[in-house]
């Protein structure tokens, strides 16, 4: 069912997925929207430059980042809502390149939390390439447990913590 | 840095009169008196006075410690600090103590340090040598007996004088607890500073004792689970240099380092076989981690593993032949063993909770590992998973790393809520527990070998 919202985002966006999937990014038309960010209009200096990173982060609205369980990496429905709105937009802009970074908790030890965040950015990457992104615009980073966001300690900061972060490459 | 080359001890310098004149000395004491002793000792906290050395000669030294007299009053202190450090003795220091003159080096004042209520008495001398070389005599007597028990003499470079120290504390540990030595030793470990959400993580070094500290990395990259090599010539350690975890090898005799290998896949859990012959490190490919092996020489890898999931870390048996390992392929990280081609992988923690970062002993007879069902603790068990025990209890102790001699571990606390990090040491009673000094927080400890 979200793979079939994922679809439909894509297709309305005006991008069939196989010239996704297939066409090399030198062989796209230029990203709508400046490039370089002297093109901006100087009175709306607030509006992110469509297709840059600020305006991937302001169009998801929070779902450049999926969460998951105590030491699973399994992607789940909310998980599949967030990377098809990721999927959208990376249809809107097919030149654009993105790091998935993968965390963990702090209550794992150091180098299994490693392995897990690479774990979870890899489902993350899979299921994006599962709905047409091209695999070799997806990069995975795993910090572990070494960069969390919620600085507590409680179950609460560690749910923030176990995620994937999707960042675009300007 | 070149000073960072251990430079070899020349072990028992015939150089040095006093000891020659000494030449049959007490050491050939009937073994059954010294193994009477050695319970005695570990039971009874053995009272040790440690007076400041004598010297011959109170003139300057190339050394950090000023005067021969100076050092010799600081070589006291360093064994002092050693031996007080690890809860089998109950030393006394050169602060608080008569230093002997250099004629009562090799006839102490028996009657005197009876009275004074010392078992032991550790003393020796420091003198200067024509070079700038410092050598140092160290003696230890049984006072009660009236009797040497044992004595030895170092030469060193200025610049490594608290080696002699250390060298004469584990003469005084190993004669008084039957264990094998383990003072000179250094540890590598991630030195942290900064709040939780941005903390810098640099590469360090420093004596078992926290001395002659340094860092290698300024950490604007991470650096992560650093592992001596068993010559000291080089530390293998994760680092975020160019955005991604690899492998990279340091070379301390040139101060640089390079990529342990190319790759495009995550690289983490780099380790040394005890020969230094292979090196092990886990690499993740679309998620899933395995455990490979190369020659530290260079040439192609092993896989070892191959399970779905994540195999990752690995810890040689002292002879080489078996690693034990982590894996989540039971559905939580538990702790397996093989054999060194990867043969015949076999689940040993059976606990219940989840089994990590073990380690085997450098004796053989146990694996260190990190213990978590709520809590992280550190335990030992046997290698075939049996005798659990928990050496600490705090909430979140992991990654322990074994002294030398196998006799005590250290590992780092994470403290809840705000993140701090600290190294710790406990020895395996489990009794003896304490907090190492570091300039700043730090993690993953990793202890080298005896110093060759």
């Amino acid at each position: 069912m979200n793979t079939r919202l994922a679809m439909t985002l894509l297709v309305a966006s005006g991008l069939a997925l196989s010239a996704c999937a297939k066409k090399a990014p030198e062989m796209l038309p230029p990203e709508p929207g400046g490039v370089t960010p002297s093109q901006t209009t100087g009175g709306d200096s607030t509006a992110p430059v469509p297709g840059s990173q600020a305006d991937f982060v302001a169009q998801m609205m929070g779902q450049d980042t999926i969460y998951f369980d105590t030491d699973r990496f399994n992607i789940d429905a909310t998980d599949q809502a967030a990377l098809a709105a990721q999927a959208a937009w990376l249809g809107r802009y097919p030149a654009k390149r993105i790091t998935i970074e993968g965390h963990a908790d702090e209550r794992g030890t150091r180098e299994y939390n490693l392995a897990l965040g690479e774990r979870r950015a890899n489902a993350a990457k899979n299921y994006l390439v599962s709905l047409g992104i091209d695999a070799a615009r997806i990069t995975t980073v795993s910090h572990g447990k070494e960069k969390p966001v919620a600085l507590g300690s409680d179950e609460a900061s560690w749910a923030q913590n176990r995620r994937a972060v999707t960042v675009t490459i300007d | 840095m070149k000073k960072l080359i251990p430079f070899l001890l020349a072990v028992c310098l015939p150089a040095s009169a006093l000891l020659a004149q000494d030449a049959t000395p007490a050491a050939s004491a009937a073994p059954s008196e010294v193994e009477e002793d050695v319970v005695g000792t570990l039971d009874n906290d053995a009272r040790i006075a440690i007076p400041a050395f004598a010297t011959n000669a109170d003139v300057p030294t190339q050394t950090s410690a000023g005067t021969t007299s100076t050092l010799g009053f600081q070589v006291a202190n360093v064994i002092f600090g050693n031996l007080r450090n690890n809860g089998l003795f109950k030393p006394t220091g050169p602060s608080s103590l008569p230093r002997p003159a250099l004629s009562q080096v090799q006839a102490p004042d028996y009657g005197g340090w009876r009275s004074r209520g010392a078992d032991m008495l550790v003393q020796g001398y420091v003198r200067a040598e024509a070079n700038g070389n410092i050598t140092v005599g160290c003696y230890l007597y049984d006072v009660a007996l009236g009797q040497q028990r044992a004595k030895a003499g170092w030469t060193v470079p200025p610049g490594e004088w608290r080696r002699a120290a250390h060298k004469c504390a584990d003469m005084v540990y190993s004669q008084l607890s039957g264990e094998n030595p383990f003072f000179d030793s250094r540890i590598a470990y991630i030195a942290e500073t900064g709040p939780k959400n941005r903390r810098m993580k640099r590469l360090a070094i420093m004596d078992s004792d926290g001395a002659n500290h340094r860092y290698l990395t300024t950490g604007q990259a991470t650096a992560l689970t650093p592992r001596y090599s068993p010559d000291y010539k080089s530390i293998l350690y994760l680092s975020y240099f160019n955005g991604q975890p690899r492998i990279y090898i340091y070379d301390l005799t040139t101060d640089r380092q390079r990529l342990l290998l190319q790759s495009q896949h995550p690289l983490f859990a780099p380790r040394w076989s005890p020969d230094g012959k292979w090196i092990l490190y886990s690499m993740a490919i679309g998620g899933n981690t395995d455990i490979y092996k190369m020659p530290s020489a260079g040439g192609n890898p092993i896989k070892l593993t191959d399970a779905p999931g994540i195999d990752i870390g690995g810890s040689f048996s002292p002879d080489g032949t078996r690693i034990v390992f982590e894996s989540d392929r039971s559905g939580s990280q538990q702790v397996y063993v093989m054999n060194a081609d990867g043969t015949g992988q076999k689940r040993i923690s059976f606990f219940g909770g989840r089994a990590a970062t073990p380690e085997w002993s450098p004796r053989g007879d146990q694996i260190a590992f990190t213990h978590i069902a709520g809590n992280f603790r550190i335990a030992v068990m046997s290698p075939s998973g049996g005798s659990l025990r928990y050496l600490t209890d705090s909430w979140q102790d992991e990654a322990p790393t074994w002294a030398p001699n196998g006799r005590v571990i250290q590992f780092f606390r994470t403290t809840r809520n705000s993140g701090k990090t600290g190294l710790w040491q406990v020895d395996l009673t489990g009794k003896n527990e304490r907090k190492l000094d570091t300039p700043v927080d730090g993690s993953d400890p990793a202890w080298g070998p005896l110093r060759p």
